[in-house]
This record gives structure tokens, C-alpha cells and sequence, in this order.
């Protein structure tokens, strides 16, 4: 771990922007200016590479880069804002040169437009839920955003219960608001998580790698014992097995696994599996 | 006696009545400032950045509706390409069109009075052979 960081201090130290393209998978650290391609190719050895022609001579042409979560746009570069892995994911189809996002860890949600999380109803206002989703302020959840919801048909949904939904406005000047409901009007397994089981919180990271496709800790859990798990990008894990005993193991599982190396996790999966 | 003003007064009139009205208008002194084209978009959502699972999982059939969700909105989100599936008729379109045709004949039977019939006539098969145009009275045309 100490290689990255000289590296870092380096760059920060020789304040010169790197190109993005050498960084990926390394340490950055907030205030690092990261170039595009594009533009790095234009900082070339003093222009004496040529450049393939293009039938367009006059206009250059851009490609829309996204930057994601811990970067930010300053000029024509990039700004890290988090620390972290840089990383990027090439654009799948259609135009656009992919995504470059920063891996970094935190335990603080902040809502985000069209993330799906687990909230708790904590009040009951006229015709609003206020639920607490782990941010700055409570959402306000609309009785009318349930599935077959109508005025004369109200969800059952009391104080105390939790909530599976997303949202649909969350910025840094209004309230978030939230939905379970998405947009053709169908539910989709949004809506109030049933009886039972047991809500706890992880950090978010851990959330994320749980979510991948490719991940090994969720196909080994399945194997142990029926299950159901509810993941919020908040944080907040539901769980619920056939007995309390198995329950809460699952939770402890799945709290220890963010520390654990995949040795430490397969003996303690083969564990369980004898008893 | 003059009626009103001449018309060359009354432009010059209206002219100088638009300059004071422009005039009066506050505007900024500066030069056009040209909006840059960013081509950079801004994302805060992890969505974008990584393909990541749907959020409700259920093993070993401990909630069955949950494990038909996962599939659905898994499939989804790998864009797997569903074939369309071709819902089986049990009567196939020509099949329909042609009793459409007849249908149409039969119902407007109903509804037709005695001297509209003759143009209802049946053919050999009993099939109702499409109205003619009937010949009506023509307004000369000039």
C-alpha cells in the first residue's frame, strides 16, 4: 500500500494532471485533475504524431464521457472529489466513451435519483409517510405511489413498518421523495417488506460488491438454508430465515464477510454447512 | 380641414415612439458569451457505473414470488434478448379476414330495407358479394 500512495504524492506534489487512461485501478486521492484521452493525446510530444485523418477535418470530434460518483467535471478534466480506485467501464452499445466512476467507501448514504432502498416509516402525515432512509432528512413517501393504490383504497402501511422503494427526486436543495412504484405503475417487489426478519446496517461498499453479478458470497449463502434478503443501496440489509438461530447467523455472516479473506469465509462456510 | 395626420407623419410618429419605448429597455453592454459544449456528463448513481443485481433475493423457494422477480428483473437487466412470443391463434388471420368479409354483408343485411336486397345478392357458394356503387342521380357538372 505504500507504492500508490508515493505515487500519489508524486503527482500531487509535481501538480501536473494525469491522464486518466494510467490511473485506473490505482489510488487517487480528492484534488487529483485527471485528463481524458482526447486531450491527452492533444499534450502529445509537441504534435509531431500524426493523427489519422478524419473525413471532418474542421471539428474534433467529442466523445461524452460520464463521470460517476466521486468525480467531477472541472473544464475539460476531471476532479477527484473522493478517495479511491479509479475505475471505468466501456460503453456497452450506442455513443459514448463509458463511464469513469471512483471505488471508494463510506458508511454516510447520500439519496440518489433511482436507487432502490430500505426505509422505515417513522411518521403518518394526511396523505405523506415521512421515511427514514439513513440521510439528511426523512423522504416523503405519497400513499398514492403503492401499487393499486387509490384515494378510496389506501395501502396498509403503519408507523414502524419497512419500505422497499426507490426515489425519484433526491438532490441537494429538496426533500427526497420516493416511490414503490415504478414507472409503467407496477410494483416489481417494491412496497412494505413483510413480518419478521432483521434489519441491519452495513457500510455501502459492501453492499455494492454484494450486488455484483459475479458474487461468490451470495451463491454460497444460498446453498446454506431457505433465505430471503433484502438489500438497500443505503446500507441496510433485511434478512429473514426459518428460525431466529438462523437468522442471525445469516446477519453475522454477512457482517463479517467485508473483512474476511475467501479462505476465512470458506471454512466458515463448510463449518456451518457440518452443524 | 386636415382629417387626422398624413400618413408619412403618422410612420414618423410611430418610428420615433418605438425608439423612446426600445430605449427605455435596460440590457448589458457585453460581448455574446459562447456556451461551451461540455461533453462531460455528471452521474452521482452507482446504476450507471456498475451492472449491479436486483436488490430482493430469495433462496431455496423461501418466497417464491421474490424468486420470480429475480429472474424477471435479472433477465432484464442482462438484455437478453426475449424472443417475441408468437401467441398461438387458434384462427389464423387469413382465416379472419375472410369472415370479416362475409360479416360485413350479413349484419348490413339486417339492417337493409326490401329495396336495398338486390344489391345483397348471394352468389353460388352463398358467399355475399360486396355492395356495387349504386347509380345515383348526377348533378350536371358546368
Amino acid at each position: 500500500m505504500a507504492e500508490p500512495a508515493s505515487v500519489a504524492a508524486e503527482s500531487l506534489a509535481g501538480s501536473r494532471a494525469r491522464a486518466a487512461r494510467t490511473v485506473l485501478g490505482q489510488v487517487v486521492l480528492p484534488g487529483e485533475e485527471l485528463l481524458l484521452p482526447e486531450q491527452e493525446d492533444a499534450e502529445g510530444p509537441g504534435g509531431a504524431v500524426e493523427r489519422p485523418l478524419s473525413l471532418n477535418a474542421g471539428a474534433r470530434s467529442r466523445v461524452r464521457v460520464v463521470c460517476g460518483p466521486g468525480l467531477r467535471r472541472c473544464g475539460d478534466r476531471l476532479l477527484v472529489t473522493k478517495c479511491g480506485r479509479l475505475r471505468h467501464k466501456e460503453p456497452g452499445s450506442g455513443s459514448g466513451g463509458g463511464v469513469y466512476w471512483v471505488d471508494s467507501q463510506q458508511k454516510r448514504y447520500v439519496p440518489v435519483k433511482g436507487d432502490h432502498v430500505i426505509g422505515i416509516v417513522t411518521a403518518k402525515s394526511g396523505d405523506i409517510f415521512k421515511v427514514d432512509v439513513g440521510g439528511s432528512e426523512p423522504a416523503s413517501l405519497s400513499y398514492l405511489s403503492f401499487e393499486g393504490a387509490t384515494k378510496r383504497n389506501r395501502p396498509n402501511v403503519q408507523v414502524g413498518d419497512l419500505i422497499y422503494g426507490q426515489f425519484v427526486v433526491a438532490n441537494k436543495d429538496m426533500e427526497p421523495e420516493m416511490v414503490c412504484i415504478d414507472s409503467c405503475g407496477r410494483a416489481n417487489g417494491m412496497g412494505v417488506i413483510g413480518q419478521d426478519g432483521l434489519l441491519f446496517k452495513v457500510t455501502l461498499g459492501l453492499i455494492r460488491k454484494l450486488l455484483a453479478p459475479d458474487c461468490e458470497i451470495i451463491q454460497e449463502v444460498g446453498k446454506l438454508y431457505p433465505l430471503e434478503i433484502v438489500f438497500g443501496m443505503n446500507g441496510r440489509i433485511w434478512v429473514k430465515a426459518k428460525t431466529i438461530q438462523q437468522t442471525l447467523i445469516l446477519a453475522n455472516i454477512l457482517e463479517a464477510c467485508e473483512h474476511m479473506t475467501s479462505d476465512q469465509r470458506k471454512q466458515i462456510f463448510s463449518r456451518l454447512a457440518e452443524s | 380641414m386636415q382629417r387626422g395626420l398624413d400618413s408619412e407623419t403618422k410612420k414618423q410618429l410611430e418610428e420615433e415612439e418605438k425608439k423612446i419605448i426600445s430605449e427605455e429597455h435596460w440590457y448589458l453592454d457585453l460581448p455574446e458569451l459562447k456556451e461551451k459544449e461540455s461533453f462531460i456528463i455528471e452521474e452521482q448513481s452507482f446504476l450507471l457505473c456498475e451492472d449491479l443485481l436486483y436488490g430482493r433475493m430469495s433462496f431455496r423457494g423461501f418466497n417464491p414470488e421474490v424468486e420470480k422477480l429475480m429472474l424477471q428483473m435479472n433477465a432484464k437487466h442482462k438484455a437478453e434478448e426475449v424472443e417475441d412470443e408468437t401467441v398461438e391463434l387458434d384462427v389464423s388471420d387469413e382465416e379472419m379476414a375472410r369472415r370479416y368479409e362475409t360479416l360485413v354483408g350479413t349484419i348490413g343485411k339486417k339492417f337493409a330495407r326490401k329495396r336495398d336486397h338486390a344489391n345483397y345478392e348471394e352468389d353460388e357458394n352463398g358467399d355475399i358479394t360486396p355492395i356495387k356503387a349504386k347509380k345515383m342521380f348526377l348533378m350536371p357538372q358546368d
